[in-house]
């Protein structure tokens, strides 16, 4: 079975961050092809833009100059076409109401941020694998959650 | 008279293909000229329908032995899953074995190869988002559900859950009743 590569947008100000995620992207098993921007501010003029398509996955750091994660993920779920994107909130905090209240706003996913390569690419599998059972099994992705 | 034509082959193709599937009444979705994708599955009549809806333009579904196995294994799941009775007792594995006449270790094989995930992980999966649906119909307790989808006990589907989602089934039910209250979502609410 061939598929298409995974759409994913991440949306990261630290380069090193940036940098990071894109290496451990690149060596999953799944096909993906990665965007990034700058802030959310960029990341929601590209949503916007009907001259794109829809991307399958986003990554969103929490903590971004010009627009956060967070007023990102809002502003997507408050949007009739973009409501459906599975939505990864990726962050240093780890409080339990912290992710919680992000569940809440609507994002699927929650990402405490790895310290290390290694531990990174084995979120990052974990994450692409839960994800394509929701695309290829016709699960209900209101009902998907999933902290990290 | 004579009248010259030219043709966009895979607009034509397009068109065609999306006139037989409304007659499916399958909801899908296109991945390119040659590919698409159905939401749920097919099951062997449905698939037939099909092929023969395309025979007379030419077209043909390919056929993939494997991925029509995988197919079949997932669809034998998800129906022991979806059951309102209990789940079987008796070892998946050697359940999708006998009702597929193939070893359970061929299947087991073939799946992990091509589902980008094992048996027992697929399996463990849609238990957990049956789960997930039943926890949020009013009535009925989480020592109910573990009663019905056949686990040993209430610990061992909370450990299960939290190791599959990293939050607890308590959690759960209470993110999604808080998104409903505060209407957080747009598919719980109108558009602003």
């Amino acid at each position: 079975m061939e598929y298409k590569p995974l759409n994913i947008l991440l949306a990261e100000d630290d380069e090193d961050d940036c940098q990071f995620f894109t290496d451990a992207i690149a060596q999953m098993k799944v096909k993906t092809k990665l965007q990034t921007f700058k802030d959310g501010e960029a990341l929601m003029d590209y949503l916007h833009d009907p001259i794109h398509t829809t991307p399958d996955l986003i990554f969103l750091d929490l903590n971004m100059p010009r627009k956060g994660g967070m007023e990102c993920l809002e502003e997507i779920r408050k949007d009739a076409k973009l409501k459906d994107l599975v939505i990864a909130i990726y962050s240093t905090s780890a409080s339990e109401n912290d992710v919680e209240d992000t569940f809440v706003r609507g994002a699927n996913i929650y990402i405490h941020k790895p310290n290390d390569f290694p531990s990174l690419k084995k979120v990052l599998a974990e994450v692409l694998s839960v994800n394509w059972q929701y695309h290829t099994s016709g699960l209900d992705k209101a009902n998907f959650l999933l902290s990290i | 008279m004579k009248l010259h034509f030219k043709y966009d082959f895979n607009l034509a193709c397009k068109i065609l293909l999306q006139e037989q599937l409304e007659k499916m009444q399958v909801k899908y979705e296109l991945r390119g000229p040659c590919d698409l994708e159905i939401a749920g599955y097919m099951d062997e009549a449905s698939y037939n329908t099909f092929s023969a809806l395309l025979k007379p333009y030419g077209m043909e579904v390919v056929y993939n032995p494997k991925s029509i196995l995988i197919q079949r294994t997932k669809a034998i799941i998800l129906d022991m899953i979806g059951e309102d009775d209990r789940m079987p007792t008796a070892k998946i594995a050697s359940l999708l074995a006998s009702q597929l006449n193939h070893s359970a270790g061929h299947l087991s094989k073939i799946f992990s190869e091509h589902a980008n995930t094992s048996i027992e992980n697929f399996i463990i999966l849609h238990k957990i988002e049956r789960v997930k649906k039943l926890l949020l119909e009013d009535q009925i307790t989480l020592t109910d559900i573990s009663f019905q989808l056949n686990y040993s006990s209430v610990a061992h589907l909370s450990n299960q859950f939290k190791k599959l989602t990293g939050i607890t089934p308590t959690a759960f039910v209470r993110i999604q009743k808080r998104r409903m209250q505060e209407g957080a979502i747009s598919s719980t609410e109108p558009t602003q």
